[in-house]
């Protein structure tokens, strides 16, 4: 550590920023990209909601009133009450944890399995990437939901098998991403600099590729977050996902919501818009996060990159404008 | 032509072509002939030069020799080895003994490590040193290079182009190598600290003994470091010897020419001279010439410059040349 503070003797600007990029990253975030900033705010909800929902929640998800069946919102029930009586809002936050498990979870498989096979079909290339790549076409032309469909009715229904169908077969898919990826990064000069110093193979993919991949990577996985909260909705709607009474979204909307939804629409209303809500979040903060870590967006030596450029060259016009303007007022 | 014993390094018969490739069955229709055919030896200790135009093939030769490709063809002697003939785990071992210095400063190094590591690595790699023995060379290493070793947490962009270059010759010094190819290791930056990094490159060659292929376009500046010089056009070694024998009596019609654009630093000196400007463009090498590469550009093409390949010839001593026109 020690050696870290002689460096910092070195330059106090660029120290600043190494140290606080994330920080940086985030004055960015809201600076630049207000919708990202919503979306992202949305997503730390859902986290904190999921991970506290004992505590949040004024009942359990399966404790039943059936002095209270199909209340209407009010004070008691502040989002109401469904057909057996069990408090909207609690199985809305118990809900919670679930999309956030599924969210979590499959969007991490997602990317252990991209990453995988992109590292080795996009480094390797020739023979290797030909069968590997023929194989994700036979995954991806599978239309997505058939295919769930089909391999949820041979594990049976239940949170884990959700999560492990969901996050292999969308990784499957999105190690196009990251092949591509890879054979961009595999192109620079110093990964032949490694490979001339002797790095084996899989130094040069753990130590100098995949750190320079990590870009898409993080896209991936806020993309295949959204996609995974509503494929497993998507499921248990249809009766294959997450068995009741374990309230997930997607099944509270099906059955009894569909049933009484003249009568009590808030059954069906409430799961719908947290649904709608959190993937519209998580999918603004995925763009914003696209955005903002673009590699062809950053510059190479000013570490500001485009950003510090466009800012600059921002106040420059700036400035230049009032020049301008006081020369006018002046000559007046 | 050679001598087994003193030579560190050996090319016989180099060919390197890539493959141009069409249409959905990715069918080979045409080969560049990046390096066709070339034989040439570097001793112990010495540089040899290497010059040439933008696409004549040196680059291709300096990483033929290191074995960066796959395709190539020929053998490749390196200190009684030939490096074609061993298996991949081999060949990384011997990687050791033999480094390149690249000719882009920025592209050449992992933008997410820092110098230190960067420079560590082939200690990491070959497993030559460990804890504090691993922070002490890596610290002399930076010394090596004359830069300071409290550098070593900084990351590629906090260095000019003249720092990282140094960077670059500090990681391929890494493993105490007997054998560095420089490519071009100076045409990226600025004149001024062009001289310092070749006046480095000359102190490191004396102290540690190294043997150099030099790779450049810049003759002025392969002059001053070289022992011989090799002049490649389009794939092919076209004349070979020493530094001063080449620019006192250039023999093939091209480094004649080659020579003539070298500006010289006296402006009433420059004015008297012939320059001899050639006209037209390389050849294509997917499709060169028949005959003599140089033949469509020599102003004194012949016809059996048209019909015939001139091979190299000795034209006495250390002096060989590939020309019709050299008996």
């Amino acid at each position: 550590m020690s050696d870290r503070a002689v460096g910092a003797a070195g330059g106090p600007v660029l120290e600043a920023r190494r140290h606080f990029w994330l920080v940086d990253f985030f004055i960015r975030l809201v600076r630049e990209k207000p919708m990202g900033t919503f979306g992202g705010v949305i997503v730390l909800i859902l986290l904190v909601v999921g991970i506290f929902a004992d505590l949040l929640a004024p009942f359990g998800y399966n404790y039943i009133n059936l002095k209270a069946i199909m209340v209407p919102p009010s004070a008691g029930y502040i989002l109401g009450t469904d057909n057996i009586g069990r408090d909207l809002l609690s199985r809305i936050i118990h809900g919670a944890r679930i999309s956030m498990y599924v969210g979590l979870g499959a969007a991490t498989l997602d990317v252990v399995v991209a990453t995988l096979i992109g590292l080795i079909s996009g480094y390797f290339g020739g023979k290797v990437d030909l069968i590997l790549q023929r194989f994700v076409d036979a995954v991806i032309v599978f239309p997505a939901l058939f295919f769930y469909l089909a391999v949820m009715a041979i594990v049976g229904p239940g949170l884990l098998q959700v999560i492990f169908c969901i996050g292999i077969l969308t990784g499957i898919g999105s190690s196009r991403l990251v092949r591509s990826a890879v054979m961009g990064a595999k192109q620079n000069v110093y990964v032949d600099a490694a490979k001339s110093i002797g790095s084996s193979n899989a130094r040069i993919l753990i130590r100098h590729i995949l750190p320079n991949v990590f870009a898409p990577i993080i896209i991936i996985f806020t993309i295949a977050m959204g996609a995974a909260i509503i494929a497993e909705a998507s499921l248990s709607f249809l009766g294959f996902g997450i068995p009741p009474p374990i309230p997930s979204w997607g099944g509270m909307l099906s059955g009894p919501s569909r049933k009484y939804m003249v009568d009590a629409p808030w059954m069906a209303i409430w799961p719908g818009l947290a649904l709608s809500l959190v993937v519209y979040g998580i999918n603004m903060f995925g763009d914003a996060l696209r955005d903002l870590l673009d590699p062809r967006l950053r510059g190479g030596v000013g570490g500001m990159g485009a950003y510090g450029s466009e800012r600059a060259s921002k106040a420059l016009a700036k400035r230049t404008e009032k020049g301008l303007r006081a020369r006018a007022q002046k000559s007046e | 032509m050679s001598n087994a014993t003193e030579n560190l390094v050996e090319v016989q018969d180099l060919f390197m072509y890539f493959p141009v490739t069409a249409g959905i069955m990715q069918k080979r229709v045409a080969d560049v002939k990046a390096v066709d055919g070339i034989s040439f030896f570097i001793k112990k200790g010495e540089t040899l030069g290497l010059v040439g135009e933008s696409g004549c093939g040196k680059t291709t030769t300096g990483r033929c020799i290191l074995q960066l490709y796959d395709s190539m063809k020929g053998n490749i002697i390196f200190d009684g080895t030939d490096l074609t003939k061993l298996k991949r785990e081999q060949m990384r071992r011997m990687r050791r003994y033999m480094q390149l210095i690249f000719q882009d400063p920025f592209a050449s190094l992992d933008p997410r490590m820092t110098a230190g590591e960067i420079i560590g690595e082939p200690l990491k790699v070959h497993g030559l040193a460990k804890g504090q023995e691993y922070r002490d060379q890596v610290a002399e290493l930076f010394r090596m290079v004359e830069l300071e070793p409290f550098m070593a947490d900084r990351y590629p962009h906090e260095f000019s182009g003249g720092q990282r270059q140094r960077i670059g010759i500090a990681r391929a010094l890494a493993v105490r190598p007997s054998f560095i190819v420089c490519d071009e290791p100076v045409s990226a930056l600025d004149v001024s600290i062009q001289a310092q990094i070749i006046i480095l490159l000359e102190r490191l060659r004396d102290e540690l003994n190294l043997t150099y292929l030099f790779i450049a376009h810049d003759l002025s500046v392969v002059r001053n470091i070289s022992d011989r010089v090799a002049v490649m056009y389009l794939g092919k070694i076209v004349e070979i010897t020493s530094a001063d024998e080449l620019y006192a009596n250039p023999l093939h019609p091209y480094t004649i020419a080659l020579l003539s654009a070298v500006p010289i630093p006296d402006p009433a000196v420059d004015r008297t001279r012939e320059r001899i400007i050639l006209t037209g463009d390389v050849p294509s090498p997917i499709n060169p010439p028949r005959g003599c590469n140089f033949n469509p550009r020599c102003a004194q093409a012949m016809d059996i410059c048209r019909e015939e390949t001139p091979e190299l010839k000795n034209v006495g001593g250390e002096h060989w040349a590939a020309c019709h026109l050299v008996k």
